[in-house]
C-alpha cells in the first residue's frame, strides 16, 4: 500500500528526517556487520589461516 | 502507580503512525548522552583496574555495548516518564514531551537497543557481562523508573544501584565475574548517588512537587533531607579511600580521595547548617556541582594510576 493510499502525506521536512533516520540505521547495520567480522578475526587469531584445505 | 493504571493514561492516538517527526539528533537525545558519557567512563575504569587482559577490540565492544545499553535504559525511562517530564522544567524539552518522537517510537527504539546491546555483549565478550548488562537495564527501567520512582522517597537510593553497576560490568567484561574490588567501585557510586540527587532535589524541589514525584525533600521535608545528605556523605568519604586501603589503588589516590572527601564533607556540612534563603540554595548548588567533579576525579585518578602502572 502506498503512502497516498494510506492517507499519510509526509511533509518535505518529514521526508528529509526519514531519509536521515534511514541512513543512520543503514550505517549502524553496516557497523554491526564490520564489528562481528573484526571480532571473529580477533577471536580466531592466526588460527584462521591454519586450517585444513 | 501500577502498570494497570498506567495503561489508562496512554495516548491511543499515537498508535496511528504519522510518518515520524524525529530527527537523528532527537533519537540521540533519547539516549541521554551526558549520562552515557559518565557510564562509559566508569565502565572503562572498571575494565582498566580488573586483573587480566582483554583484547583492545573486545574492550571497545564492551564499552560500546555498555554505553548503548545505558542509552537504551534512558530511552525507556523517557518512554515511561513522558507524562512527568512535560511538567518539570529540567525535562520539558526532552524529545517526547517536545512532540518530536512518539512514545511508541521511543519504546521500540529503547527495546531494540536493549536487546541488541545485551546479545552483542554476550556473544562477543562473555555472557556474564551480557547478563549483568541485562540486569542493569531491568533494574533501571522496571525497578527504578516503573516502580520506585513514583512510590517511595528512597527511589534514588535503591535506583542508584543501576548507575553504580557500569564499573562492575566493565570489570566482568575482563574477568567474567565479580570481586571485592568491583563491589567497592559499585559502593562508591551507590553511596554518592543520594547526596548528589538530593542536593539537586533541594533546589529543584518545586519541579518534583509539581510532577508528584516523591523525592525526599517533597515527602520527608528539607531538614530531614539535609540530615540524610550529611549522613550519606559521612559514609561515602571514608569509603572512597577504600581502594587504597584494599591495595588496588596507590598512595596518590589515597591522599587525593582524602582531600576531595574532606571538601565534599565540608560542602555537605554547609548544606546541613545553612537552611534558609539564597545562601541555602547556593550551598545545595555548590554541593551538587562539586559532587559531579568529586566522582569524576576519583575515577580519573584511579584510571591515571592504572595507566601509569601499566607503562
Amino acid at each position: 500500500m502506498t503512502r497516498e493510499e494510506n492517507g499519510i502525506k509526509l511533509t518535505d521536512e518529514q521526508q528529509k528526517r526519514r531519509r536521515s533516520r534511514s541512513i543512520a540505521i543503514a550505517l549502524s547495520l553496516v557497523a554491526l556487520v564490520v564489528l562481528f567480522y573484526v571480532v571473529t578475526i580477533v577471536k580466531m587469531g592466526p588460527e584462521i589461516l591454519n586450517r585444513a584445505l | 502507580m501500577s502498570l494497570v493504571e498506567r495503561q489508562d493514561t496512554m495516548n491511543t492516538e499515537s498508535f496511528v503512525w504519522d510518518g515520524g517527526q524525529g530527527s537523528v539528533g532527537d533519537y540521540i537525545a533519547l539516549l541521554k548522552p551526558r549520562v552515557m558519557s559518565l557510564v562509559i567512563f566508569t565502565a572503562f575504569v572498571g575494565m582498566m583496574l580488573a586483573p587480566g587482559n582483554i583484547h583492545p577490540v573486545l574492550a571497545t565492544v564492551s564499552l560500546l555495548c555498555i554505553a548503548i545499553g545505558a542509552g537504551a535504559s534512558g530511552a525507556l525511562n523517557m518512554w515511561y516518564d513522558a507524562d512527568i517530564d512535560q511538567i518539570m522544567s529540567r525535562t520539558a524539552n526532552r524529545p517526547i514531551p517536545a512532540g518530536k518522537v512518539s512514545r511508541d517510537e521511543a519504546f521500540a527504539f529503547g527495546m531494540t537497543l536493549s536487546i541488541g546491546s545485551v546479545v552483542t555483549l554476550g556473544l562477543l565478550v562473555n555472557w556474564f557481562a551480557g547478563a549483568f548488562l541485562a540486569f542493569t537495564i531491568f533494574f533501571y527501567v522496571i525497578v527504578y523508573t516503573m516502580w520506585l520512582k513514583r512510590s517511595t522517597p528512597q527511589n534514588i537510593v535503591i535506583g542508584g544501584a543501576a548507575g553504580a553497576f557500569p564499573p562492575m560490568i566493565g570489570w566482568a567484561s575482563v574477568t567474567g565475574g565479580v570481586s571485592l574490588e568491583s563491589v567497592v567501585l559499585f559502593l562508591i557510586i551507590f553511596m554518592w548517588t543520594p547526596p548528589h540527587f538530593w542536593a539537586l532535589a533541594l533546589f529543584k524541589n518545586s519541579d518534583y512537587k509539581a510532577a508528584g514525584v516523591p523525592m525526599m525533600p517533597v515527602v520527608a521535608g528539607e531538614n530531614s533531607t539535609r540530615n540524610q545528605i550529611l549522613a550519606y556523605s559521612v559514609v561515602l568519604t571514608p569509603l572512597a579511600v577504600a581502594p587504597y586501603l584494599l591495595g588496588f589503588a596507590g598512595i596518590f589516590y589515597g591522599v587525593s580521595a582524602g582531600i576531595l572527601g574532606a571538601i565534599f564533607l565540608a560542602l555537605a556540612f554547609n548544606v546541613w547548617r545553612v537552611r534558609d534563603g539564597e545562601a541555602a540554595r547556593k550551598a545545595t548548588v555548590h554541593l551538587f556541582s562539586y559532587s559531579i567533579f568529586y566522582l569524576f576525579m576519583l575515577f580519573a585518578i584511579l584510571l591515571a594510576e592504572s595507566l601509569i602502572a601499566g607503562l
